[in-house]
């Protein structure tokens, strides 16, 4: 085969396409090249790109459809299935209000109702100030604590709705507070 | 025999089926079409609409009779009240979710969802509330997307994952927010989207529909004569297909009356997309010749389709020069008529209105790309319809088309040889190049008509044909997961080949994601379709007395008169084209 | 073979009891410190770090802290264990900062324990010897003893504090030939396993061992009961001695981060006699005789299941262990991983070689970062040893593990939305037939199980399938893990053996609804399953009893109901939760869960008509016969089951417009009896709408029209003055 003009852009959307993920992603793709099955990996890649740059932006699943060459639409298809992933960009700190069972009888909505006041925001959306994201979660499996919000990777319970403002000043405090 | 033979009882009737049979298959063999939405006998199995369900004794649920194969004993009740209520419950669900405007609506009266609401009976709505709301997507060229109207059947992403390769369509969300679309929901002219419309052709609703011509023409059609010449052409297949929009057999050609119709339209001249297909064999049989002389490399890829010159520029941008830089036959004939027609009429290029009936939804956006436009940017085709628009516009404007007379195409742009007949057909530009490049290699005037290689309905035909002593090795595709699998051949370097058609639409222009909607009790993919359109095309050439494009006189004319030598520097300027990478790149 | 496999495992055991000897824990005190997802945010990581301080600031290097998963006692949390040598072990119930503080000083630096705040108060009574009788489940040998036992102890005079007797539900150490014959004691702090069965063991036992600390030897049993190291190391806790751990044996108990532990607890033994035996039908037939059902809710025989894949003629096959745990309130599958993976391994590799897998799975959610920390680190010590990977315990037999991770959609717990998840799609699943284990998984043989269902192989194997029948019905081998929550007074994870009333589980081990209020349901198998009617409360638990009561066992989520809970609004919890988990690809679920979600709306906000009822029932019906899967044909069971059983409620929110749990806010409103108000203002103050008026010291009023119904003047008010109507 040969052509006299080149007409592939692919070198250029690869080096697009690494430039747009995190190093330890593009090496992980790389290593999958030539494995059966290589494009079952695809949620481990978007877990692993969400967990490098907190959501996956349009760009990210692009480059990710490129060097993975699973089609985009499929990329897409399977981050907006799966809620575990972040279409938007996230806040500083993620408030996570877990809706199960336990927590619901224990008075999770009014949890919810007040952090949804105090913030000023709905659920799956970011404070302006970018601190808060607000989220709600399946159950956390610490119904004992119930009703649990879980801040960042921290779980409060049992949570009043009277201690949301004061859960909420914490960690705008911790964030203030200068630097050692 | 019987030991791969099941016996069981449908609806009381005792029926015997071979093993692996789906209850589907079955009740049909009794004679009863349960109902479906979501199951395509082309597509794989979905199983998602569930309202083909029905009772199988022994079973507290129904069973979907797509999916299930029969066992011997198995007791089947297919109408059963509690299965009837069933189904007409899960429609009215469908419908609940759905907007209330049949009547505005494009398929009102041939619309699967609408069929199967009347003869399941949902008179009344018993669960209505919340309704979906997306907005419409009509900035494709080609295909509009309205995701209100679709019912989640999967069948449009089947069609162009598994059947064209593309994968440019997925669901996105989940639950009651469940929505198809391209990549990110983004818009279909920012996708992967080759437009070939296979997506409307398998819809059972109004989810997915071309982009509407039709109003350009009305209004085109209103004007003034002295300030616009209105001129037309039909694409071979439409004469063999547009008979079905008016209850005529499968199969019918019409050429005359479809004529008479365009006429009656109010078309200033009625030109025939023939005449540029006998005329793209010139140029690609030229370009062909030149290349199997060692200029410029093989194999050489028809460049007809313009869903696969999209697939080309999105998918395939390495293989761009191997592609035939010839316009397509409607693109070549539109150059024409504004360029050398208008100024033998003594009108000025952009007087002159031109109107193509296609059985394509990608030729809208052909005519749209500015490749394909004049210096001032005007395009050399105004409109491009589609033979379901068309037939639309013949009803709408009361048309008794079957009794119409035969009239006749206007002359020269009208004369046509039989060669370019059969370019509706898989297989046909390739036999058609083969006529004219085996007369130019052999000098024999008398040499092959009929290629039979490279006829049929098949996915992918390889042939090597001898001409002159000399062995050509070539390949016809259709459906674009077929042209991959050659294209992967070719970039592997195995087998050489020399000549290449690839269409993107399987069974070719005949099935083309423009063509009329198939009748009630047949598929769209049903090999049937294209064969029996293919056999009009055939006919059609077979009854001619031209049969080789070279053969034509108003093209060796047009020649002599204007274009001077094939492949010649103004014909090269005229005719030909180039195409570019395209962003997005799909993936292979 | 035989020997090299017998060889490799005696080396694996030398080499863990050599690493855990040369540590010199056995004569040190021991601080045991729960660790799990719970453990954590109940904060036992402060709790860790401050005994890490104390015993910097001690100086003392004879204290070690050992750390170990969840024992699912989860109201208590966190749970720190004191281990003096030759004492008996205590164990102590949310212990933050504070207690540490308190512990360190007194029980570890004075060997004074903390009576008041030992787990479940099980100190009130503290003695230096604790008898533990077993009160078999189809015995009463156990029963008669004790009280022999305990009538001897009182006449022998012992002195006070030297011996406490008690019982739990059962050892399981009985084989058909001793069961009704005989009984098993254990003996805190001595380890000490007797079999008794007549008077004169029970003089022995009191003269030797009770009063003079000498162990009867004669008596000593020749079995070592599968709970063993279990009581051994947690003694006489009210909350556990009713349940019967088998699947959570080691929760609670072992270093999950530690191989050498796991196989010091009799890990691994069962891997080496199946690789010994290498005769994939006997562990197919052992499991088989176990009568184990499936974990995971379905309740298929595992046995049949594995036989299936064993037979398929591809051999090319999958093994993955399903670990999408999605029902909100159940989190046994947590627990386990967290707890004991390396039991879950062991589990997944005797599966694998029983139905000739090359390749295995976990899937896992997301959602839980330590159990999938855990199970990578099991896997990779595992891989090390020997234990996965090429040629496992010398054998000559090739099997390997990998984890793949779920995204938060409850929908993968099935079993071909799981297979579609790991292939890297949409998690949607697919019409069956074709089934899994004829074609799964990249179109090939796949056999999906349950984490708990692992769980439980290493013990079938060890004590056998027909032990393990017995110790459920005869349906069912075994026991379950359920998740105890909701209006119980006691939450967590309990282990009983299948066939335990309903109420047993809610009042024995649960010690009772939340404020001794009515019983009013129990709600088993999460979003799937139904609602089971105070009436029905007596019902065994097992995978039949439950279908026909119009519930599931699903994976074991266990919510108690109290007369405070609204049957519709519950429902209505429900559905929401499966339409919005619904995966969209079939109408039924997807319009149909939307649908009745509105008409339940309709009804708890008093807008709903009867015929509304009629529509309801209509669609949950269409929904159960016509859905593509079984979490879709299962979803409207909670509407089901509450219809049959609470119709009267449902009529009593449409024709009275009430509700009587006062749980529907729009059939509710709030109101100040003036009598009882002494206007403090406290109420007006705290009203996010400001529409509470009245002046100081005069009875307040709350303006209806402007009134959210927040409560919160209902919960602020110091004199119950706010009511609720």
């Amino acid at each position: 085969m040969s052509a006299n003009v080149n007409t592939d852009n692919w070198p250029a959307i690869k080096a697009a396409s690494e430039a747009a993920l995190p190093a330890r992603v593009v090496e992980f793709i790389d290593g999958l090249k030539g494995q059966t099955h290589s494009e079952s990996q695809l949620i481990a890649i978007l877990h692993m790109v969400q967990a490098e740059c907190g959501w996956l932006s349009q760009e990210h699943m692009e480059a990710v459809a490129q060097l993975a060459q699973i089609p985009l639409a499929k990329v897409t298809g399977v981050a907006t299935f799966y809620h575990y992933f972040r279409l938007q960009p996230r806040g500083k700190h993620m408030i996570n209000v877990c809706l199960g069972t336990a927590c619901y009888v224990k008075g999770a909505d009014k949890i919810s109702q007040r952090l949804m006041d105090n913030l000023g925001i709905a659920f799956g959306e970011t404070t302006k100030d970018g601190m808060f994201s607000l989220e709600s979660t399946r159950c956390l499996g610490t119904c004992g604590l119930a009703p649990v919000v879980m801040i960042d990777d921290q779980v409060h319970g049992p949570v009043t709705p009277g201690e949301v403002s004061l859960i909420l000043e914490k960690y705008l405090k911790k964030d203030k507070a200068p630097k050692a | 025999m019987t030991e791969n033979m099941i016996t069981l009882t449908i609806d009381s009737e005792t029926v015997q089926v071979p093993k692996g049979t789906t209850v589907l298959k079955a009740a049909e063999k009794l004679g009863i079409h349960i109902p479906r939405l979501c199951y395509h006998p082309k597509l794989s199995l979905e199983g998602a609409c569930r309202i083909c369900v029905v009772q199988v004794e022994g079973f507290s649920s129904f069973l979907t009779a797509c999916s299930h194969e029969v066992w011997e004993g198995m007791n089947v009740q297919t109408n059963s009240p509690e299965i009837r209520q069933a189904r007409r419950d899960i429609v009215e669900l469908l419908l609940d979710n759905h907007p209330m405007d049949c009547q505005t609506c494009d398929r009102d009266g041939i619309c699967e969802l609408q069929k199967q609401a009347y003869r399941l009976g949902v008179r009344e709505r018993l669960f209505e509330g919340k309704r979906k709301r997306f907005p419409i997507d009509d900035a494709s060229e080609s295909v509009v997307r309205t995701p209100e109207k679709c019912i989640l059947c999967g069948r449009c992403i089947r069609v162009c994952k598994e059947v064209q390769g593309v994968h440019n369509l997925s669901q996105h969300g989940r639950g009651f927010e469940t929505v198809v679309g391209p990549a990110n929901l983004g818009k279909m002219d920012d996708s992967a989207c080759i437009q070939c419309g296979q997506c409307i052709n398998v819809c059972p609703t109004a989810a997915f529909l071309e982009k509407d011509h039709t109003e350009r023409v009305w209004q085109a059609l209103a004007l003034p004569r002295d300030v616009k010449h209105i001129v037309v052409q039909p694409a071979p297949s439409i004469r063999a297909a547009i008979g079905e929009c008016f209850g005529m057999p499968i199969g019918t050609p019409v050429t005359g009356k479809l004529i008479t119709a365009l006429r009656r339209l109010g078309f200033d001249a009625v030109f025939d997309t023939n005449f540029g297909a006998d005329l793209t064999i010139i140029e690609e049989a030229n370009e062909f010749l030149r290349r199997m002389s060692g200029d410029g490399p093989l194999p050489l890829l028809t460049s007809c389709s313009p869903g696969w010159v999209s697939f080309l520029e999105k998918f395939y941008p390495e293989m761009i020069p191997f592609t035939s830089t010839c316009k397509s036959p409607m693109s070549m004939l539109s150059t024409l008529s504004k360029t050398h027609y208008a100024e033998k009429k003594g009108l000025r290029p952009d007087q002159v209105y031109m109107v193509a009936i296609m059985p394509c939804v990608a030729k809208k956006f052909e005519a749209a790309r500015p490749e394909h436009a004049m210096e001032d940017g005007t395009p050399y085709t105004d409109a491009v319809l589609t033979t379901r628009e068309l037939a639309w516009m013949i009803k709408s404007y009361g048309i008794d088309f079957q009794n119409l007379p035969d009239g006749e195409f206007d002359r020269p742009l009208g004369i046509s040889s039989g060669a370019a007949d059969i370019f509706g057909a898989t297989g046909g530009v390739m036999e058609a190049a083969l006529r004219t490049a085996a007369v130019k290699l052999t000098g024999d005037e008398l040499g092959p008509l009929v290629f039979e290689d490279v006829r049929g309905v098949t996915g992918l035909k390889e042939a090597t044909v001898n001409v002159a002593g000399k062995e050509i090795n070539i390949a016809v595709s259709n459906g674009l997961t077929n042209a991959k699998t050659i294209l992967e051949a070719v970039k592997s370097g195995g087998k050489q080949y020399h000549l290449i058609e690839i269409m993107a639409c399987p069974g070719g222009c005949v099935a083309g994601g423009g063509q009329p909607y198939p009748p009630f009790d047949m598929d769209v993919l049903d090999p049937q379709l294209p064969k029996l359109r293919a056999k009009a095309l055939y006919q059609i050439d077979h009854d001619k007395q031209l049969r080789r494009s070279h053969e034509n006189p108003a093209i060796a004319h047009l020649y002599a008169e204007f274009l001077g030598e094939p492949n010649g520097e103004k014909a090269h300027a005229l005719l030909h084209t180039h195409y570019h990478a395209r962003m997005p790149r799909g993936i292979k | 073979m035989a020997n090299q496999v017998a060889d490799f495992f005696e080396r694996l055991k030398a080499r863990a009891h050599a690493a855990l000897a040369d540590s010199g824990d056995a004569n040190r005190i021991k601080i045991q410190i729960g660790s799990a997802t719970c453990e954590h945010a109940a904060g036992s990581l402060e709790a860790l770090d401050e005994f890490q301080k104390h015993i910097q600031a001690s100086g003392r290097d004879d204290i070690i802290i050992h750390q170990t998963g969840c024992t699912g006692r989860c109201s208590k949390e966190p749970i720190v264990g004191i281990t003096v040598p030759g004492k008996m072990p205590v164990k102590y119930e949310r212990v933050d900062r504070a207690l540490v503080h308190k512990i360190f000083s007194s029980h570890i630096q004075k060997g004074q324990p903390l009576a008041e705040h030992a787990l479940d108060g099980s100190l009130d009574d503290v003695a230096e010897l604790e008898f533990i009788f077993c009160y078999g489940r189809r015995c009463t040998t156990g029963q008669t003893l004790k009280h022999a036992f305990d009538r001897k102890l009182k006449e022998a005079n012992l002195p006070a504090g030297r011996v406490k007797t008690s019982h739990v539900r059962c050892f399981g150490a009985c084989s058909d030939e001793t069961e009704g014959k005989c009984t098993h004691v254990l003996v805190n702090p001595h380890q000490v396993f007797y079999r008794i069965a007549c008077e004169q063991d029970l003089d022995d036992m009191l003269e030797m061992h009770a009063r003079n600390g000498e162990v009867v030897e004669r008596l000593r049993a020749p079995e070592k009961p599968i709970t063993q190291d279990f009581y051994q190391t947690y003694g006489d806790i009210h909350f556990f001695n009713h349940q019967n751990r088998i699947a959570m044996r080691n929760s609670g108990i072992v270093d999950p981060e530690s191989l050498e532990e796991y196989i010091r607890f009799g890990g691994f033994q069962a891997l080496g006699t199946v690789l010994g035996k290498n005769d994939p039908e006997w562990v197919i037939n052992e499991v088989l005789k176990a009568r184990l059902r499936g974990r995971g809710g379905g309740g298929f025989l595992t046995g049949k299941k594995w036989q299936m894949a064993h037979q398929q003629p591809e051999k090319t096959r999958y093994l993955i262990c399903n670990g999408d745990e999605g029902d909100p309130g159940a989190f046994m599958d947590r627990g386990m991983l967290e707890s004991d993976p390396f039991n879950i391994v062991e589990g997944m590799i005797i599966a694998a070689f029983a139905i000739g897998a090359q390749h295995g799975f976990y899937y896992i959610r997301a959602e839980y970062p330590l159990a999938i920390k855990r199970i990578q680190k099991a896997l990779d010590a595992c891989r090390a040893a020997g234990l996965l990977g090429k040629n496992i315990m010398d054998s000559g037999w090739d099997f390997d593990l990998e984890i793949r991770l779920g995204a938060g959609a409850f929908v993968c717990g099935e079993e071909t939305a799981l297979i579609r998840s790991i292939e890297g799609k949409r998690g949607q699943p697919k019409v069956r037939p074709p089934y899994p284990v004829v074609r799964g998984l990249w179109g090939k043989p796949t056999c999906i199980n349950n984490v708990e269902t692992f769980a439980n192989i290493s013990a079938i194997i060890n004590y056998g399938g027909e032990w393990f029948a017995n110790q459920g019905t005869s349906e069912s081998g075994g026991t379950k893990v359920f998740a105890l929550a909701g209006n119980v007074k006691e939450t967590g994870l309990v282990e009983v053996p299948l066939g335990t009333p309903l109420s047993k589980v809610v009042f024995n081990i649960g010690g009772g609804v939340k404020d001794d209020k009515a019983l009013k349901a129990i709600q088993t198998g999460g979003p799937a399953g139904g609602f089971i009617p105070a009436s029905q409360a007596d019902m065994e638990v097992d995978f039949g009893p439950l279908a026909k009561a119009g519930s599931i066992m699903g994976s074991g989520g266990m919510i108690v109901l109290s007369e405070d809970d609204c049957m519709v609004d519950l429902s209505k919890f429900y559905l929401s939760f499966t339409q919005e988990e619904s995966c969209g690809k079939c109408t039924p679920c997807r319009e149909g869960t939307t649908r009745m979600l509105e008409i339940l709306e309709k009804i708890t906000s008093g807008r709903a008509e009867m015929g509304d009822l009629d529509k309801l029932e209509r669609l949950a019906r269409l929904c159960q016969q016509t859905a593509l899967c079984g979490l879709g044909r299962a979803a409207p069971n909670p509407i089901l089951s509450s219809l049959k059983g609470f119709k009267d409620e449902f009529v009593e929110h449409i024709v009275d417009k009430k509700c009587k749990a006062k749980k529907c806010v729009a059939l509710i409103r709030y109101q100040i009896d003036p009598e009882t108000c002494i206007g403090c203002t406290v109420c007006a103050r705290n009203c996010p709408v400001e529409c509470i008026s009245g002046q100081r010291k005069t009875a307040h009023v709350i303006d209806q029209e402007r009134c959210v119904k927040c409560g919160q003047c209902f919960e602020v008010c110091r004199f119950d003055a706010v009511e609720r109507v």
